[in-house]
C-alpha cells in the first residue's frame, strides 16, 4: 500500500511579466516608511496526490495543464513538504 | 548584404518592404529603425490589406467633429456636449491568455476614447466562442468574462450590453470585440497632436517592461542579446487600478488646459506615440529612451520601442506646464517622466545610452507604410452555398422548435455574462444589457444615447454585403426602439486571412454592404478596427462585421420601451413587411435542422428607414410599452423573449409557420395599448408600414395558434426555465 | 454642514454617491484620501469602487490611507460613518465593523437587483425605514459574502440591519446572491453611527433606472448627520 504524498506547488508570474499586485503592495509599504523592492505575490498550491506512479510527472502534469498558464507562469513543486 | 538582413523576416517584413525601408532612408535600418518599421508596418497597424478598401466608407456629416484616423470617431451632441466612440478586437490575444487578453482589451480601448479628452462612460463586448460543449470553449468564455468583469468593473466604467455568440467556426479562432463610448465638452476635446516645436513630450502610467514583444522574441535569438526566448512574454497583464488613476490624472489634465496633444500607447507603444503624434503636427522630436521609466533592467533600444507595457499615455506640453503636469501626474500616484522635445524638421530621432539608435522621418513610420491590394474574388463554393437550400413539405412541430431554439446558447439569457459586469455604475443605465439596444442618460442634460451592437456571422458568410447592410439596419431599429435617431457607426470587421482571393472578397463585399446601408440612412462611419488572419489550420472563421451605432434622443423618453412592460390586455402587433418566407442564414435552420445554406434576403433601404422613424416615434411617445426586433430566430423567439421577461402569456393567430421563424431585418413585435391602436395604425399607415395584429397579451401560456385543430400552448414558465438555463446548464451552474 | 465622501485610488462610486446624497436633500463633498482634516465634516461614506485596485486583500491597504484616522475620530465621537460596497469591506477591515467580506459563494462578480428586508432600524442607515418592509436594491461585488464567527455572530445579532430575502421578505439559503453569515447585507455598530452596507443604495434613488428603494437609507442618513449636529 502506498502512502499519500503531499506537495505543495509555487505558481509565480515569470520575472518579466507584470505583477500590479506586488506594485501596488510595495508602494503602499513605502508609504508605510519601509524601505523595499521587488515585492511578488504568487500562489501556494498545497495537495496531497496518491502516492502510487511517479508524483513528480503527475504533478508537472497538473501543473502544465491547469495549474499553472505555461505562457506567462513558472512553477516550483516540493515534495513532502 | 546589410547587417540587419536576416532579421527583418523574423520580425514578419517582406524583402520588399525591407527595400522600401533602405529607400526612405538611403541606407540599411539600425536595429532599432527596423523593429519600429516592423511594429508600425504590421498588418495590425498600418492595415495594409485592407486599408486600400476603407475609404469606401461614407465618413461625412455635419455633425461629425473627428473621423476616422483619430483614437477614437467623435460627433457632436448639441449644446457644447460631444460623444466619442471607438471599437477594438482583441482576438488573439484572448486565445493565447482569456483573462489578460480581455481585459487588456478593455484597457486598450478606454484608453483610445479618453485620449481624445472624454471620460469613458460605457462599454459593450461582442464574443464569440465556439460550441460550449467543448470544454477548451468553456474555459475561454469563462475566462473573457471575468477578465472583461474583472477589468471594466475594477476600472470603474460599466459594461452595459453587447453580443454572447456561439458559432462552430469561431473554436479555434474566438471573437473577443470591445467598444466603448464616452462623453465630454467641446472645449475639452484633444488630439493626437504634437503640437509646436519645443512641446515636451511626458510619458505617463505605468512603467515600461517587456510585454507584448515575445512575439518578436526573434529579435532576441537573432543579436539584440543572449536572455532566451521563453522568457520573452507576449502575454501582457492588465492594472485597472494603474488605468483608473490614469484616467482621472488625464482628466484633471484637460479640464485645466494642460495639454497640446494626447497619444495612447497601445500597439507599437513607443513607436507608435512618438512618431503619429509628430506626422499629424507635421514635426519631428528628440526621444530619449534613457529617461523612459522601465520595470525591468537592462531593456534595448528595439524591446524599448516595441514595447507593448499596458496602460501608458503620451502627453505633449507646454514647456511652461510641465512642472504643473508633473504635479497632477503625483497627485494621483501615476508616474511621469519627460522623454523627449519636438523639433522642427520631421526627424524622429531616438537616442539610447547616449547614443542615437535611430533618425528617420516620424512621418515614413505611418504614411509610407504600404498599401496591397490583394487579389480578390468571389469564392467558387458560392454558388452551391445559394442553391443549398431546404425543402419543406410540412410545418415542424411549432412548439418543439421554439424550445429548441430558446435553449440555444446564442439566443438564451445571456445574464450568465452580463451579471458578472457592473452594468450600472455612473447612474445613467436606463435600459441596460439583455435589451436590443442600450439607452444611457446624460445628467444634467434631456439626452439620451443609445448604442446597439450587432454581428451576424451567418448571414455574412452566405452574402456578405446582403450580410454587412442588414446589420446597420438592424442597429438602427435596435436604436430607434429606444427613441432615438442614428448619428454614427463603427465597425470592426473581423475576417480570415486575406491573402485568400474569397477572403478579400468578402471584406470588400462587406465594406459595400455597410456603406450603401450607412448611405441610405445618412449614417456617417466615424472609425472602425479590422482584424485580419482569424483563421486556425486553415479554416477561415465567418466574415464576421460588427456594427456599432449610436443615436440620441432628445428628449429621452420618460418611460423608453422594454421587453418587461408588455400587460395583460396589451395586443401583439408585427411592424413591417408582412410575408417574409425565406429562412437561409436563420436560427431556426442552423439550430433546429443543423443546415447553414441559401440566400438572405436583399434589404430593402426605403423600408428600412420607414420602420426605424416609425418605431422612434413609437418609443418617444409611449405608444408600444414593450418592442423587439424580429432577428435570431424570428417573430416566435422575439414574442417569447417578451412574454418571459414581462412574465405573462399570449395568445396569438398565425397561417404561416415560416414566418414565425424568418428574420427579416425591418420587422419588429410590438405590445400595444387598445386604446392607442388606432393612432399607432395611423402612424404606421403614414410611415407606409404593414401591420399585422396578431393577438393579445394574457394568461400564464404563449399560445401560437395555426387556426387548425390543435394550437400550440407553452407555459411562460417552461420558456423562461429553458431560455433562462441555456448558458448555465452549460457552463455547470444551477 | 457636510459630508465627507473619500475618494481612494481606485474608488469608483464617489460621483454617483454625492449625486445621490444631494438628491435626497443632502451635501457632500469629495475628500482625496491623503487628507488628515476632517474637522470641516460631519459624517463621512466611504463609496464603493476597487481602493488600491483591491490587490492584496480587499481594503488592506486603504485603512492605512492617512484620512482613515480622522474617519476613526468621527466613528468615536458619534458622527454617521457609512461604508457601502468596497466602503464597507475598509470599514470592516478597520475594525470598525465586526466581520469580514469574503469572494461570493460561487466565485463570480454579481451585478443585479436584490431584495433586502429591514431587520432594524436603530442605525444611521436604517431609521427611517420599517422593520419588516422589503427594498429592492442593487448588488455589485465580488467579495461581498459577509463572513464571522459564531461568537461575533452572536454579539451582534442586534446590530443586523438588513438581510437578503426573496420578494415577499423570505429568509433563506435560496435568496442569499453570496454565501453571506445570516444573510446579512447590512450591519451597524453597537452605537448605530457606524454602518456598512454591500448593495448600493445610491443605485436604486429613482424609478427611471429601476428602483427609487434606495432613498429611505440615504434620507436616514442625511436625517441622522442633522440629528448628530443638533
Amino acid at each position: 500500500m502506498t502512502e499519500p504524498t503531499k506537495v505543495t506547488v509555487v505558481v509565480r508570474r515569470r520575472p518579466s511579466i507584470a505583477d500590479p499586485q506586488g506594485a501596488t503592495v510595495t508602494r503602499a509599504l513605502r508609504d508605510l516608511g519601509y524601505t523595499v523592492d521587488g515585492v511578488r505575490i504568487d500562489k501556494i498550491i498545497t495537495l496531497t496526490v496518491d502516492g502510487a506512479g511517479d508524483v513528480t510527472q503527475q504533478v508537472t502534469e497538473m501543473c502544465e495543464r491547469l495549474l499553472a498558464n505555461p505562457v506567462m507562469e513558472d512553477y516550483e513543486i516540493r515534495i513532502g513538504s | 548584404m546589410p547587417e540587419t538582413a536576416p532579421l527583418h523576416r523574423a520580425l514578419g517584413m517582406t524583402d520588399e518592404e525591407f527595400e522600401d525601408v533602405c529607400d526612405i532612408l538611403g541606407r540599411p535600418p539600425s536595429n532599432a529603425e527596423l523593429a519600429m518599421y516592423s511594429v508600425m508596418w504590421s498588418e495590425h497597424c498600418s492595415y495594409k490589406s485592407s486599408r486600400a478598401h476603407l475609404g469606401r466608407f461614407p465618413t461625412e456629416a455635419p455633425w461629425v467633429v473627428v473621423g476616422p484616423g483619430e483614437n477614437a470617431g467623435v460627433v457632436d451632441l448639441g449644446d457644447g456636449w460631444l460623444a466619442a466612440l471607438r471599437i477594438e478586437s482583441h482576438n488573439h490575444p484572448s486565445f493565447v491568455e482569456p483573462y489578460q487578453g480581455a481585459a487588456t482589451g478593455v484597457g486598450g480601448i478606454l484608453r483610445d476614447v479618453f485620449t481624445m479628452g472624454a471620460r469613458p462612460i460605457a462599454l459593450w463586448d461582442q464574443i464569440r466562442f465556439g460550441s460550449l460543449d467543448e470544454p477548451r470553449n468553456r474555459y475561454l468564455f469563462s475566462g473573457v468574462v471575468a477578465g472583461i468583469a474583472g477589468y471594466g468593473n475594477a476600472v470603474g466604467v460599466p459594461t452595459v450590453g453587447g453580443e454572447v455568440v456561439f458559432e462552430e467556426c469561431y473554436s479555434g479562432n474566438p471573437l473577443v470585440n470591445v467598444m466603448c463610448l464616452g462623453i465630454l465638452r467641446r472645449d475639452q476635446l484633444v488630439l493626437g497632436t504634437a503640437g509646436r516645436p519645443g512641446s515636451v513630450a511626458v510619458l505617463l502610467g505605468a512603467s515600461t517592461g517587456r510585454d507584448g514583444i515575445g512575439g518578436a522574441s526573434v529579435l532576441a535569438s537573432a543579436s539584440f542579446d543572449e536572455e532566451s526566448g521563453a522568457k520573452r512574454p507576449s502575454v501582457q497583464v492588465g492594472d485597472p487600478f494603474e488605468e483608473k488613476k490614469l484616467i482621472e490624472a488625464c482628466l484633471e489634465l484637460y479640464q485645466h488646459g494642460l495639454v497640446v496633444g494626447v497619444q495612447d500607447l497601445g500597439a507599437a507603444g513607443l513607436s507608435c506615440a512618438t512618431s503619429e503624434p509628430a506626422a499629424r503636427a507635421g514635426m519631428g522630436m528628440d526621444v530619449d529612451l534613457d529617461r523612459v521609466h522601465v520595470r525591468e533592467a537592462a531593456m534595448t533600444a528595439p524591446e524599448l520601442l516595441m514595447s507593448e507595457s499596458q496602460e501608458r499615455m503620451m502627453a505633449f506640453v507646454d514647456p511652461a506646464k510641465v512642472d504643473a503636469v508633473l504635479a497632477v501626474a503625483a497627485k494621483w500616484e501615476v508616474d511621469a517622466s519627460v522623454v523627449g522635445e519636438v523639433k522642427a524638421g520631421g526627424t524622429l530621432t531616438v537616442r539610447h545610452d547616449g547614443k542615437v539608435v535611430a533618425e528617420i522621418p516620424a512621418a515614413s513610420l505611418s504614411e509610407n507604410a504600404p498599401v496591397y491590394h490583394r487579389p480578390s474574388g468571389e469564392p467558387f463554393w458560392l454558388e452551391d452555398l445559394w442553391t443549398n437550400t431546404l425543402e419543406y413539405l410540412q410545418s415542424p412541430d411549432v412548439g418543439a422548435a421554439l424550445l429548441q431554439m430558446l435553449d440555444d446558447p446564442s439566443i438564451g439569457d445571456p445574464s450568465w455574462a452580463y451579471e458578472q459586469y457592473d452594468h450600472m455604475l455612473f447612474l445613467n443605465t436606463v435600459v441596460g444589457p439583455g435589451h436590443d439596444g442600450s439607452l444611457l442618460r446624460i445628467k444634467g442634460t434631456s439626452k439620451g444615447l443609445a448604442v446597439s451592437t450587432d454581428g451576424n456571422g451567418r448571414h455574412c458568410y452566405l452574402d456578405p454585403r446582403r450580410g454587412g447592410a442588414r446589420l446597420v439596419f438592424e442597429a438602427a431599429l435596435n436604436v430607434a426602439m429606444t427613441g432615438a435617431r442614428p448619428l454614427a457607426v463603427v465597425d470592426n470587421l473581423n475576417f480570415g486571412n486575406p491573402e485568400k482571393s474569397e477572403v478579400m472578397w468578402q471584406l470588400i463585399e462587406t465594406i459595400e454592404g455597410i456603406s450603401e446601408a450607412c448611405e441610405s440612412l445618412d449614417i456617417p462611419v466615424i472609425g472602425g478596427n479590422v482584424s485580419l488572419y482569424n483563421e486556425t489550420d486553415g479554416q477561415d472563421i465567418y466574415p464576421t462585421p460588427v456594427v456599432g451605432l449610436l443615436g440620441m434622443a432628445d428628449p429621452i423618453p420618460e418611460s423608453p420601451p422594454r421587453l418587461d412592460r408588455a400587460t395583460a390586455g396589451m395586443e401583439v402587433w408585427m411592424l413591417g413587411p408582412r410575408h417574409s418566407r425565406n429562412l437561409a442564414g436563420s436560427a431556426f435552420e442552423k439550430v433546429v435542422k443543423g443546415h447553414v445554406g441559401g440566400r438572405p434576403d436583399a434589404p430593402d433601404a426605403t423600408m428600412a428607414r420607414a420602420v426605424m422613424e416609425l418605431a422612434t416615434t413609437l418609443a418617444a411617445d409611449d405608444l408600444a410599452p414593450a418592442m423587439h426586433d424580429i432577428s435570431d430566430g424570428g417573430f416566435a423567439v422575439a414574442l417569447a423573449e417578451i412574454c418571459i421577461a414581462s412574465g405573462i402569456g399570449a395568445t396569438v393567430a398565425f397561417t404561416s409557420w415560416i414566418g414565425l421563424f424568418a428574420e427579416n431585418p425591418h420587422r419588429f413585435v410590438a405590445a400595444v395599448r387598445p386604446e392607442d391602436a388606432d393612432r399607432v395604425a395611423a402612424l404606421a399607415d403614414d410611415a407606409g408600414v404593414s401591420v399585422s395584429r396578431l393577438g393579445t397579451f394574457g394568461g400564464e401560456a404563449l399560445v401560437l395558434d395555426n387556426q387548425g385543430p390543435e394550437a400550440t400552448s407553452i407555459s411562460v414558465a417552461d420558456l423562461a426555465d429553458t431560455w433562462r438555463n441555456a448558458i448555465r446548464r452549460r457552463m455547470h451552474v444551477s | 454642514m457636510t459630508t465627507a465622501v473619500v475618494v481612494f485610488p481606485g474608488s469608483n462610486c464617489e460621483h454617483d454617491v454625492v449625486y445621490a446624497l444631494e438628491s435626497v436633500g443632502g451635501s457632500a463633498e469629495l475628500v482625496w484620501h491623503r487628507e488628515t482634516d476632517l474637522s470641516a465634516f460631519d459624517s463621512v461614506v466611504l463609496p464603493g469602487g476597487f481602493a488600491h485596485g483591491d490587490y492584496l486583500r480587499t481594503g488592506a491597504i486603504a485603512r492605512f490611507s492617512p484620512v482613515m484616522d480622522e474617519v476613526a475620530r468621527l466613528a468615536a465621537d458619534g458622527h454617521p460613518v457609512l461604508g457601502i460596497c468596497n466602503g464597507f469591506q475598509i470599514l470592516c477591515e478597520a475594525g470598525l465593523l465586526p466581520g469580514v467580506l469574503l469572494q461570493n459563494r460561487d466565485l463570480t462578480f454579481i451585478c443585479r437587483p436584490v431584495h433586502l428586508r429591514v431587520e432594524s432600524t436603530a442605525s444611521i442607515l436604517t431609521r427611517s425605514a420599517t422593520v419588516g418592509e422589503v427594498l429592492e436594491i442593487p448588488l455589485n461585488s465580488y467579495e461581498g459574502n459577509y463572513t464571522a464567527d459564531d461568537e461575533t455572530l452572536a454579539a451582534s445579532a442586534d446590530q443586523i440591519m438588513l438581510r437578503y430575502c426573496a420578494s415577499d421578505g423570505t429568509v433563506a439559503d435560496a435568496h442569499n446572491p453570496n454565501g453571506s453569515s445570516d444573510h446579512i447585507a447590512a450591519i451597524a455598530n453597537r452605537a448605530g453611527n457606524v454602518a456598512g452596507i454591500m448593495p448600493h443604495p445610491e443605485r436604486a434613488i429613482e424609478d427611471l433606472l429601476g428602483s427609487s428603494d434606495g432613498r429611505i437609507l440615504l434620507e436616514s442618513f442625511v436625517a441622522s448627520v442633522g440629528a448628530v449636529h443638533a
